[in-house]
């Protein structure tokens, strides 16, 4: 028999500035809490303000700079702030999708931590209507010789495709990268993108008092109580030990969850809708009763716990706020249409029960045992949530690397292969392979083809969603700014690439400690960067996330803003992939080439330089960079390439290498071609805003008119395949090798880690 | 040809399936709900989709092998009705006993999708025909539990009879003699690991499905 009299004595119990303390709520935002209660609170009200005012739900850190990010272009139906970021595609169809992190519980419990992020981020999706057709993950490791890494690679990517797999939605692309300064904290990004009728787009904004509140999905446990909080704090050796606060996934209730959603989506019977993500039961009903009313003004609900599914017997109502058990959601249901959603969710055999009314008081109040345990206006928990300026410095800029100074390659043959197969540039093919990237039926170009973008048909059209993931850490280390700029400018550049039209982006940005000038002087440089790419782009942002105190005793990650981008494709039967060179090709090079080395894959690999003497990374020119996707784009859809590659890690050797591999033909470079630049900078310089393009020969002459006419740098930089050269990769007299040890290098580094028993 | 597909709370492919069978047959197969469903009369095919069944968490297929519509799915087949079982429906028909045999985990213990060569071995079947004389297709596959077992008087008689639909070329999950699908004894049933209905056109699966399920729309 439970003790009712004891818990509700314990969730009546007044806390104290210590207890608050422990909940992770400092002296200052302790006194703003007393403050607008008028007194002081009991544990479930503690409990609350301490998960909605944590830095995971409130963005205090970062609200005010994210601001910066602009969110609008013509094709935007829905920015930042709702569940997921909703574009239109035409025909009255939207794109709906979002990027967010699962990085401590990845690193604490790698299965269910990447297993959760997948199922979290899939409900943000199909929570607006959207039933979701692709899946995308950007990952980051720590050294591959670091004791910890083989095993969380290894659970990571299970827990994707474990999760993914079952729910029945293909994973598409993706990015993985190896850096010791991910050893103590990896980092676990996963985007869904969705497919939904704009006139059936749900929110969580809307609800007006007096409709029923209703629970769907799994029963409530002990899991996942204060993930949120979690994810606000640094980590320190030992904190393995915060295992019982990663959620458990069950992706077969997911796949339930959503079919359910969407078949009573198609009914009218939902007013609103949240999924019960991080902070769970909390932050659902705290979100949609701040953000209801007809004009957004706010409403309250009113909660009886008791009527809540619970997995266990004895829960407090602390425990039940706080939870975070996996695939639940909250509506607002219209108030006729109870027995509607009951029997859809019957169907699927899930919990749905109706769990409170929404008010008109403007407060939350929870009852448990038939007492009041919670009784605390909403407005204070979301619009009064702690809104900091940070303080923050410059970074410091770099000097340029003067690569005159290191001697030059004896033979670039072994370059190109010891680039190929260093881990960031080593293929991703183990990883994958464990993904379903077909199910569905309309992947037309996945990472099976490691392209620029994943093409994903929207599903009984000729139109397809290019979607692609970037973030090159290097350079937003050594200048977050431009590191910022060149993230956002990459996704525009592989989107255009394929053939798409880029429309807008998600972001995931990861940093460490924001309570360190330096570390939020990163932070607001890099956004500011991006900011300015994707006004300059048109490419705004329309949702994202924020993951900071990704820092292990006292060393903060190198700083990772992840961009997702998603572009239109309108003709499916005009798009371009890297397979696809054919034998006679003339490779050409879109983009000037200035040879810039600095902060360059080269520096690192073959320099060994990785820190301030690695120099500044390539400068962003957002306007050619705009001009030579656009280029390429037409080319694309006017049908004159037959296999594309943006240059970008590694130089246009490594573009052209991984665009040889996946067409299966050999390439003869000049490495002459280009006057007064350095041989190892034309092939190896990561200059911004170039793509690689093989065309048929005889089209050589029109392309050089039609670039000459847009006023669009170009160079021919070599030929595929000729009959002298068959399999070979020639960089004139300076070296070669063969496409086979090329591919074997290429792909045997990531399964010989993976197998290897030390 | 009417057909239906036999949807499960967690099958995933059965959309994929739909499709596959509408561009075959011009006609819009029967999505047959596992616990109400009734598989309408006069039904040619029915096709048991891949996917996770009932999540899958026990034995693939095991549960499946137990829900309300398996009784009409039995009495399709002993009526000499065709079934063809991809992925998830390959290892549900071995957990029913309408094909022998069973499906463990991959030797690798990883979950595997790629584009899989596959050697047709006999096109002297209901679900080969169209093949003619092409030996070698490429099939996309996606599975975990694929490693196809039998104990060997079983594999025997599955080679004796013919009934060995496709083998692996460069097997990818340990299966036994590198099987990749096998046929019923009557030759009405066929179950296998990689997907037809993703090889069918408009996508990175490739073409080499459509002539199975052409094969089909012939037999009956």
């Amino acid at each position: 028999m439970t003790d009712t009299s004891a818990i509700i004595a314990a969730m009546q119990a007044e806390q104290t500035e210590t207890d608050a303390a422990g909940h992770g709520i400092n002296a200052e935002e302790w006194h703003r809490l007393i403050t607008r209660l008028n007194r002081k609170p009991n544990l479930v009200e503690l409990g609350i303000y301490s998960v909605m005012w944590s830095e995971h739900c409130s963005y205090k850190s970062s609200r005010r700079h994210l601001s910066k990010f602009p969110t609008k272009n013509k094709h935007v139906i829905q920015g930042p702030g709702e569940n997921a970021g909703v574009i239109d595609i035409g025909d009255g169809q939207a794109a709906v999708f979002k990027m967010e992190s699962h990085n401590h519980p990845s690193y604490i419990e790698p299965y269910q931590g990447a297993a959760t992020g997948v199922g979290g981020i899939l409900r943000d999706v199909f929570t607006m209507g959207a039933r979701p057709i692709a899946l995308v993950n950007a990952l980051r490791f720590g050294d591959p010789s670091h004791p910890k890494t083989r095993s969380l690679v290894a659970g990571v990517v299970a827990g994707i495709g474990g999760y993914g797999n079952c729910v029945g939605v293909p994973t598409v692309a993706g990015e993985t990268e190896f850096h010791s300064g991910y050893n103590g904290n990896i980092l676990v990004n996963a985007m869904a993108v969705g497919l939904a009728d704009q006139d059936k787009i749900f929110y969580a904004r809307g609800a007006t008092p007096g409709n029923p509140i209703f629970y769907v999905g799994s029963k409530t446990g002990r899991d996942g109580i204060h993930g949120a909080t979690m994810a606000s704090a640094e980590f320190s050796e030992g904190d393995e030990d915060n295992r019982p606060t990663v959620q458990v996934g069950d992706p077969f209730t997911e796949k339930l969850l959503i079919e359910a959603c969407l078949e009573l989506m198609a009914t009218d019977a939902i007013q609103a809708i949240q999924d019960m993500g991080a902070a769970g039961l909390t932050s659902s009903s705290v979100e949609m009763a701040d953000s209801g009313g007809e004009n957004g003004e706010g409403i309250g609900v009113e909660m009886d716990l008791d009527k809540v599914p619970q997995r266990e017997t004895g829960m407090s109502a602390y425990e039940i706020m706080l939870s975070e058990s996996q695939e639940r959601m909250l509506m607002v249901l219209y108030p006729d249409k109870i027995d509607v959603a009951k029997k859809v969710f019957e169907k699927y055999d899930l919990d749905a029960e109706v769990i409170g009314m929404t008010t008109d008081s403007g407060r939350m109040v929870l009852k448990q045992f038939g007492e009041t345990v919670c009784d605390i206006p909403v407005a204070p928990l979301a619009e009064d949530a702690p809104n900091y300026d940070r303080p923050w410095v410059e970074p410091k800029k770099r000097a340029p690397l003067d690569i005159s100074k290191y001697p030059e390659p004896q033979d670039y043959g072994e370059v190109l292969l010891k680039l190929m197969s260093c881990p960031d540039m080593a293929s991703k093919r183990w990883i994958w392979e464990q993904y379903d990237r077909h199910v569905m039926g309309d992947t037309v170009d996945s990472s099976q083809s490691q392209g620029n973008a994943a093409i994903v048909r929207i599903h009984g059209t000729n139109k397809a969603l290019a979607i692609t993931s970037d973030c090159t850490p290097r350079y937003v280390a050594a200048d977050p700014y431009e590191g910022g700029k060149q993230a956002v400018a990459e996704a525009y550049r592989n989107l255009s690439a394929v053939g798409a039209k880029p429309i807008a982006i998600t972001d995931n940005l990861n940093f460490g400690n924001p309570e360190k000038p330096e570390t939020m002087g990163y932070i607001v440089k890099a956004i500011e960067g991006m900011a300015e790419a994707c006004r300059t782009l048109d490419f705004p942002v329309v949702s994202g996330n924020v993951s900071l105190y990704n820092e292990t005793d006292g060393i903060a990650i190198p700083p990772t803003p992840v961009v997702g981008g998603v572009g239109l494709i309108e003709d499916l039967t005009k798009v371009a992939t890297l397979k696809g060179a054919q034998e006679g090709d003339v490779l050409i090079l879109i983009g000037e080439t200035k040879g810039h080395l600095g902060a360059s894959l080269y520096a690192r690999e073959i320099l060994g330089l990785d820190g301030e003497d690695a120099g500044p990374p390539p400068p962003v020119d957002l306007e050619t960079e705009q001009r030579n996707a656009d280029f390429v784009r037409e080319l694309v859809e006017q049908g004159l390439v037959n296999a594309v590659h943006d240059v970008s890690d590694g130089g246009i050797a490594c573009a052209t290498a991984e665009m040889a591999l996946a067409s299966g033909v050999g390439v003869i470079f000049d490495p002459t071609v280009k006057s007064g630049i350095d041989n190892r900078a034309w092939l190896f310089a990561e200059d911004a805003g170039r793509t690689m393009l093989a065309i048929d020969k005889d089209k050589t002459a029109d392309f050089v008119s039609k670039s000459a006419a847009a006023n669009i740098e170009m160079d021919i930089v070599g030929q595929c395949n000729e009959p002298d050269a068959r399999d070979l990769i020639i960089f004139g007299t300076y070296g070669g090798t063969s496409l086979s040890r090329l591919r074997e290098a290429h792909e045997g580094w990531l399964p010989g880690y993976m197998n290897k028993v030390d | 040809m009417k057909t239906a597909v036999i949807v499960f709370p967690g099958s995933n492919c059965d959309r994929d399936a739909e499709m596959a069978l509408r561009q075959a047959s011009g006609q819009d197969p029967a999505m047959v709900w596992h616990k109400d469903g009734t598989i309408p009369d006069g039904t040619d095919l029915v096709m048991v989709p891949g996917g996770f069944s009932y999540g899958d968490y026990l034995r693939c297929g095991a549960m499946a092998a137990n829900s309300p519509v398996i009784a009409q799915l039995h009495a399709h087949a002993e009526r000499g009705g065709y079934i063809l079982g991809v992925c998830n429906g390959f290892q549900i028909l071995c957990e029913t006993g309408l094909l022998p045999g069973a499906l463990m985990r991959n030797t690798s213990l990883n979950f595997v999708c790629k584009p899989q060569k596959l050697k047709i071995e006999t096109s002297n079947s209901a679900f080969t025909s169209a093949y003619g004389r092409t030996s070698e297709i490429s099939i996309p596959i996606a599975h975990h539990d694929g490693n196809y077992v039998a104990d060997e008087a079983t594999l025997d008689t599955l080679e004796g009879e013919g009934r060995v639909a496709f083998r692996y070329v460069g097997n990818p999950n340990g299966s036994a003699r590198d099987i990749a699908g096998v046929i019923s004894e009557n030759g009405r049933v066929l179950g296998m690991m990689p997907h037809p209905e993703r090889a069918i056109g408009g996508h990175e699966g490739g073409t080499d499905g459509v002539a199975m399920f052409e094969s089909l729309m012939t037999a009956a």
